[in-house]
């Protein structure tokens, strides 16, 4: 939020959101489902709240004493909205009484903030008539308001207001709604010198506004001017459903998180090998799960013990190797989990070349083992890119807190950065006596994990 | 079947402590400030208390401090000694196998301006007396060196550096950690020159968050927290009850059954040790040369170094049959780094990550130590099969 403001006037918010209003008549498919995240957002949320919907808007409204913060909160963290506006709700009453109550909104937002060195309209006329204006002649004939200040502004530098004090600010009013006597462009009038005429300390500049206030004349006004903003996206929900596959590092939290704003609904695989992984590890990878299904919402965390594959390749295929035929069997159980769910993809935390499993070489021979499209939406990212995401999104304290998730052993010290897929296939088939009921095996220790 | 092999980390609370602490938070619940017949009847369990780890201790109930632990006592005692007494002196001696209680204390202090000198240790983890002899000074204010290594269980020679201290720098004070070494030794702080001597419950089969720590007649400590005034205004708060009597109780029952107990210890250790070297490629830390010279260590603690296999694998492996053990210290094992008393003793660079600690208590059985051999037989040759290449 840009200034200080009154968080205690406000019991309603207005949720703006951007790309699901253009999507014609599956629109309030993605409308109720924002409207069901962000009642399920709002549950761990002090207070009660109505979540209701009016063409082309959201609202959530208090119904009870709640915690501002916590609210705003809890809507940062609801892929699909864009911004979040602290709104004042009024009955549709006279201009008049809409002018009082507007300049009452902004003393009650912005208290004391907003003086300056300007003057206000009786002020500066006073000046001017100090200064020789004399409304009776005519070439001071000009009306004792806002517009005849302009044109004296220009004139006596000693009642100009400072632009290098005041707040820049504009009006923003839409009368959507037309049993409302003044129109669109007349509230702007109307408004702006209300507030003008109250606050000293502001100039209007329709052009660079520092503040925007927005007036909207629908079944009732609302007036706001704060726009918090939201995490952006689509309503998780809207987008399918796909399977992570999730370590304890820093990038394939980040990954969820990226395809889960996207509106897709993830589940998550981890890969445990005891006991060459620690219970702290599934602990971390269970908390780094808990974190971002703040944002993707429930995850299912299928946990497979994986040690008995990883020893049999340690034991029949070339070591450097190692890596790459653990990731293609990782993808494959990984396919096989998602097509019992229902999932359309696979969605891994690979950044090209960020390490040797993850050349383009490297990719396209673990890639071939799966027929799901793998989303990859870090592929072009720096490390330090995804580091900044993880730090955004709370995950990178625990992601690098030291419980490793592949013991050393299996990692090769110089692995094959440029795997050829017909030398790794028949390697693989090295395997061939054994791997299946391996395979097997392991899929009966797939326990889930509610991540809620 | 459980086999609990870390009782250098923690205990099993014995039940009797559990079973008294319970009787006191919900029924002796006063306050020992209070003026009231609650607060006479809680007094009179910390009053209780004290006389018990005098009576073990050979020393006054005045000499008894309680705490939250060992941690808060090695802070107390080594920052309450170097305030007291930074007029006459900025110079402290410690060892470099210290607990990080100790350690990271002896970094503050550094902080502070103080100069702290690390005495070195032998491939047994036993101080260098020569060493500490000639570091030792008119300026020396304070000594703090272990009883027992929480890692590898070797013992200091407290009462022949108590004559150093004596000799050369009488006006420093003396400081223990004893932790590891009160319930598994005798040890008398009046008659071996000890000033002060820091204890903690958890390691004793009482509950966790207490702590004692003794402070000799004459010793000056300045206080590290303020408020209430109780317990001479040294170690101000309510005092923790159910937990001071918990813990007397648990150090009471320790030394009741304490000569026939430390044998049995002494003969688990020497089983456990004897079969692990059979087993091959498996190095016993902190014991001089002779194996069978075990009696001047601690008789609790086996330090194993397994060649080729690390630690964390192994101990996961043993906890699949129900044994648990730690990795070097466990309170060390947060941090990726090799353990302090590990490379102090020299240890070869291959075995730092290949040890284990297994430590006793007086519940532990012969058949447990059987077992456990039996399940390292079974394992070892499958773990050397998987090294990194």
């Amino acid at each position: 939020m840009s200034r200080n403001i009154n968080k205690e006037i406000f019991n309603d918010f207005l949720i703006k959101y951007a790309e699901i209003g253009i999507k014609g008549k599956n629109r309030y498919i993605f409308e109720d489902a924002l409207i069901a995240r962000i009642k399920h957002a709002l549950e761990g949320v002090e207070g009660s709240f109505k979540v209701y919907k009016t063409p082309g808007r959201i609202f959530v409204s208090a119904e009870s004493d709640f915690d501002f913060d916590e609210t705003v909160d809890a809507l940062q963290h609801v892929f699909g909205i864009v911004g979040i506006c602290p709104i004042v709700k009024l009955e549709k009453d006279t201009p008049e009484s809409l002018m009082k109550s507007l300049v009452t909104y902004m003393k009650d937002m912005y208290g004391d903030t907003l003086t300056g060195k300007g003057k206000t309209g009786e002020q500066a006329v006073a000046i001017m008539k100090e200064n020789g204006f004399d409304a009776s002649k005519p070439e001071d004939a000009v009306r004792e308001d806002v517009l005849g200040k302009l044109k004296w502004q220009s004139l006596l530098p000693s009642i100009k207001r400072d632009a290098a004090d005041c707040i820049r600010f504009k009006i923003f009013a839409r009368r959507e709604s037309k049993n409302f006597p003044l129109d669109s462009m007349e509230l702007n009038l109307d408004c702006g010198e209300a507030v003008l005429d109250a606050f000293p300390g502001l100039k209007v500049d329709v052009h660079t506004p520092e503040m925007i206030v927005y007036v909207e004349i629908r079944d009732y006004i609302y007036l706001y001017s704060e726009i918090i903003p939201g995490p952006g996206g689509m309503p998780v929900g809207t987008g399918g459903h796909a399977m992570l596959l999730l370590s304890g590092g820093i990038d394939s939290p980040v990954a969820g998180y990226m395809i889960s704003k996207r509106g897709v609904t993830i589940d998550a695989v981890y890969f445990h090998a005891p006991p060459y992984t620690s219970e702290r590890a599934l602990q971390k990878v269970v908390d780094l799960a808990k974190i971002i299904s703040r944002y993707t919402g429930p995850i299912n965390m299928h946990v497979i013990n994986f040690t008995d594959i990883q020893l049999a390749i340690y034991e029949k295929c070339p070591h450097d190797e190692l890596t790459i035929i653990m990731r293609r069997y990782m993808m494959r159980i990984a396919e096989k989990l998602a097509g019992d769910c229902g999932a359309l993809a696979l969605v891994t935390g690979e950044s090209v070349g960020q390490v040797a499993s993850q050349t383009l070489a490297s990719l396209v021979c673990t890639n071939e083992v799966c027929s799901l499209p793998v989303l990859r939406p870090l592929i072009a990212f720096d490390k330090q890119d995804i580091v900044e995401v993880s730090e955004k999104i709370g995950t990178y304290e625990t992601s690098i807190l030291p419980y490793e998730d592949c013991c050393t052993i299996f990692v090769a010290k110089h692995p094959v950065t440029k795997p050829s897929r017909a030398v790794i296939e028949r390697h693989e088939h090295n395997l061939d006596d054994v791997i299946e009921d391996l395979m097997e095996e392991a899929f009966k220790t797939d326990r889930i994990i509610e991540i809620r | 079947m459980e086999i609990y092999l870390d009782n250098s980390a923690t205990t099993r609370v014995y039940p009797e402590v559990a079973q008294l602490m319970t009787k006191i938070m919900c029924e002796d619940y006063g306050n020992p400030s209070s003026m009231h017949h609650k607060g006479v009847e809680a007094e009179k369990y910390v009053r209780q208390a004290k006389e018990i780890f005098a009576g073990i201790l050979k020393c006054d109930a005045k000499n008894i401090y309680f705490t939250s632990g060992g941690t808060e006592s090695d802070n107390l005692a080594i920052i309450g000694a170097a305030q007291s007494l930074k007029r006459r002196g900025t110079h402290i001696i410690t060892t470099k196998i210290e607990h990080p209680a100790v350690l990271n204390t002896m970094k503050y202090l550094e902080g502070q301006g103080f100069m702290v000198i690390y005495i070195s240790v032998d491939k047994a983890g036993v101080i260098d007396l020569e060493e500490l002899e000639k570091e030792l000074s008119e300026e020396t204010i304070l000594v703090s060196i272990m009883h027992t290594n929480n890692e590898i269980g070797s013992v200091q020679p407290l009462t022949k550096v108590s004559e150093l201290i004596k000799k050369k720098s009488p006006n420093a004070l003396f400081h223990v950690d004893a932790v590891q070494g009160f319930g598994k030794a005798r040890i008398l702080p009046k008659k071996t020159g000890i000033d002060l001597m820091s204890i903690s419950s958890h390691k004793i089969h009482g509950p966790k968050g207490m702590g004692v720590l003794y402070v000799g007649d004459n010793v000056r400590l300045i206080p590290i927290s303020y408020g209430g005034g109780q317990q001479g205004g040294l170690r101000n708060g309510t005092e923790n009850v159910p937990g001071i009597a918990g813990m007397a109780l648990a150090a009471k029952m320790l030394y009741e059954n304490f000569d026939a107990d430390i044998e049995k210890l002494y003969a688990l250790k020497k089983q456990l040790i004897k079969g692990a070297l059979e087993l091959g490629d498996v190095y016993v830390n902190g014991v001089s040369e002779n194996p069978d010279d075990i009696g001047s260590t601690a008789p609790h603690i086996v330090s194993l170094s397994f060649q080729g296999i690390r630690a964390e694998v192994l101990l996961h492996t043993l906890e699949e049959s129900g044994i648990y053990v730690s990795a070097g210290s466990a309170c060390s094992t947060h941090k990726p780094e090799p353990s302090a008393t590990l490379k102090a003793i020299g240890l070869d660079k291959s075995l730092l990550d290949c040890t284990l600690r297994f430590s006793m208590s007086n519940m532990t059985t012969k058949e447990d130590i059987d077992r456990v051999l039996e399940v390292l037989n079974k394992t070892l040759p499958m773990l050397r099969r998987y090294v990194r290449k």
